[in-house]
């Protein structure tokens, strides 16, 4: 259940309250989020809208430890990660996010298998179980075909496809999805949204994503607009599924 | 764990032109600085083998070098008589002799060069045995012969075997070529000392250095004393060993000095290169480097990777820059020895240590010039990193 107005019962997934962020830029104090509050449970597919600036990506960096906030908390399965130091923080992001780029952000230099290998060098598992986890994990995604190519060698739609089994091969806690189908055609799109749907109906993952695309966000089980440094609740899927029918 | 090395290579490949930029810049300061090193090297090798664990030489007291000293024969007399002077069959292995310099032509460039002339006693060869006749025979003593060091033929015109050479007032036959196993011999022409003083209108029996065969090296010590505590003459002992390695002091710092002076000015310059090529390696893949730590790669693991990238450069270029300067060693130059004022022939040493020294002091530019730029990756906020395109 998401709930933006404080009101979960703790035993959220995510739980953020007051959260702030400024940012100083020259004598101008800019306030992007403001007193921000959001439950989000374990399986739940939530969307964030809003427009440019509203501050949609600056929370999704909150939420994945890549940034602090000026005050506030956010809470991950039990974690408090507002107070983690720098290296605390890296370890949390390898065990508990997996994160989706717009720009995919493939390592070049790095093969598919190469790339979502990455985020295994930093768990234990041998070398045979990492490979055993790639190849899954490019199976998810369709790509098992594409093992040995660069990033050059792939469309964009397979990039991005690859992003993904990156950022699922670890088996995170959530992921944070930062417009996966800004950069590509509305069939590419498609297919990724495809992908994630069927990441969180048959795999269970929880998944936050930004976008600007409303096809896109009608994916999610409830959509949420940053106005203003605040969010709003958009429709849940169960009146969306009622206004469809 | 750290981030893959093919990471690296890879990025170094993609790369290969300021790679290869990089890698020469500090190849040619490599070169540069073995090459030096190597000379100096040679030149300190050539004259501290021309010393003999067993034998002392004899220098008045306060002389610096045989250009300094005279030693007259009462004085030989008494040295012979030492004890731990080794002796044979005709007596004490003893040399006393005599050194002047004479100009002659160098083949390569027809200008005249010092060549120290050394007279010496017919037992010369038995006291320095690392000297072996190679061609002719020995001088016949009282004739005005000379038996040129290996190196002479082939650096000054006229010294074939047999040819006649005119220098001191006196016309002279080359009767001989001795192997003096590469020290400063093989760059002297010796001749017997007393037809030398005679040509040279010199004083009879005086002479500048004695030089003695000791029965063990351990002798020295023994025969030291007893001719520093007798109280008929001031005179001062060294091990051959000793003399020499003073010789070679003064060239080879300056080689030394002027080697590395002009390897760290290019070290400067390469290191420049090196921060040059990492820094923009940086820049140019901040999204990567971004991303990576978004994974979960620490600041530790990026300096790691990016000051590995940078060894990589450091290291290809240190072993190019050895593998360059390789063809030097054994290669034949020479210089004047100001200890003597002479020329000397020597050659370019390449030694395994000089290598080594080379590849660490490739390292150390790759490591200076890899730090910071590693340092300015893994301190970047990652979220404004990640939206650089």
């Amino acid at each position: 259940m998401v709930r933006v107005d404080g009101g979960g019962n703790g035993s959220s997934l995510v739980r953020v309250r007051g959260l702030d962020k400024k940012y100083q830029r020259g004598s101008e104090e800019i306030h992007v989020l403001q007193g921000l509050n959001l439950d989000v449970d374990a399986g739940d597919f939530v969307a964030f809208m809003g427009p440019s600036g509203s501050g949609k990506t600056t929370l999704l960096n909150l939420l994945g430890g890549l940034d602090l906030p000026t005050a506030g908390t956010i809470t991950v399965a039990g974690d408090e990660i507002t107070h983690l130091s720098g290296s605390k923080l890296t370890h949390w992001r390898a065990r508990h996010v997996g994160f989706v780029f717009q720009m995919y952000n493939l390592i070049p230099v790095l093969t598919a298998f190469q790339n979502v290998e990455l985020p295994l060098l930093l768990t234990k598992l041998s070398k045979a179980e990492r490979r055993q986890h790639v190849e899954l994990a490019l199976e998810v995604v369709g790509l098992k075909d594409r093992t040995h190519h660069y990033p050059r060698q792939l469309s964009g739609g397979q990039e991005q496809r690859v992003g993904i089994a990156r950022a699922i091969v670890a088996d995170p806690t959530f992921l944070l999805c930062d417009e996966p189908t800004g950069d590509l055609d509305r069939r590419s799109a498609d297919e990724i949204m495809d992908l994630i749907d069927r990441l969180v109906r048959e795999h269970n993952k929880t998944v936050l994503l930004v976008t600007h695309d409303p096809v896109a966000a009608e994916r999610a089980h409830v959509v949420l607009h940053l106005n203003k440094g605040v969010l709003v609740e958009g429709q849940r899927v169960e009146e969306k599924a009622a206004v469809r029918s | 764990m750290a981030i893959p090395l093919s990471y690296n290579l890879n990025s170094l490949r993609v790369r290969w032109t300021s790679t290869v930029v990089a890698v020469l810049g500090i190849a040619g300061t490599v070169g540069v600085f073995v090459a030096m090193l190597s000379m100096a090297k040679g030149f300190k090798t050539t004259l501290v083998s021309s010393g003999s664990p067993r034998n002392a030489i004899v220098l008045r007291g306060g002389a610096t070098s045989e250009m300094e000293s005279a030693i007259n024969l009462d004085q030989v007399h008494i040295i012979e008589d030492e004890p731990g002077v080794a002796r044979d069959a005709s007596g004490p292995l003893v040399s006393p002799e005599v050194v002047v310099i004479a100009n002659f032509p160098l083949k390569a460039t027809g200008t005249d060069a010092n060549v120290q002339v050394r007279g010496v006693s017919p037992k010369a060869l038995e006291v320095r045995d690392s000297a072996k006749m190679v061609s002719g025979r020995f001088f016949q003593p009282g004739l005005n012969e000379l038996v040129v060091g290996r190196n002479v033929p082939g650096t000054y015109s006229g010294f074939e075997l047999g040819s006649k050479v005119r220098f001191g007032g006196g016309e002279w036959t080359v009767v001989g070529v001795f192997d003096a196993g590469g020290s400063a011999f093989d760059s002297e022409i010796w001749c017997d000392s007393t037809v030398l003083d005679d040509v040279y209108k010199r004083p009879p029996n005086v002479f500048q250095s004695v030089t003695a065969r000791l029965t063990k090296p351990e002798a020295f010590t023994g025969f030291k004393d007893a001719l520093t505590s007798d109280p008929r003459v001031t005179l001062q002992a060294s091990r051959e060993l000793d003399y020499y390695e003073k010789q070679s002091q003064a060239i080879t710092r300056l080689i030394q000095v002027l080697g590395t002076m002009v390897a760290l000015v290019m070290g400067v310059g390469a290191v420049l290169g090196a921060l040059n090529t990492m820094y923009s390696a940086v820049a140019e893949r901040s999204r990567e480097i971004a991303t990576m730590r978004a994974l979960g790669f620490g600041t530790g693991s990026v300096v790691t990777s990016f000051v590995f990238e940078s060894l990589c450069i450091a290291l290809v270029g240190g072993l190019l820059g050895c593998i360059c300067i390789l063809p030097l060693n054994g290669l034949t130059t020479g210089t004047m020895n100001w200890q003597t004022f002479s020329h000397l022939a020597f050659a370019f040493r390449v030694t395994p240590a000089l290598l080594a020294g080379g590849l660490i002091f490739a390292l150390f530019m790759g490591l200076l010039g890899g730090v910071p730029p590693a340092v300015r990756a893994a301190r970047a906020r990652i979220a404004v990193a990640l939206r650089e395109l």
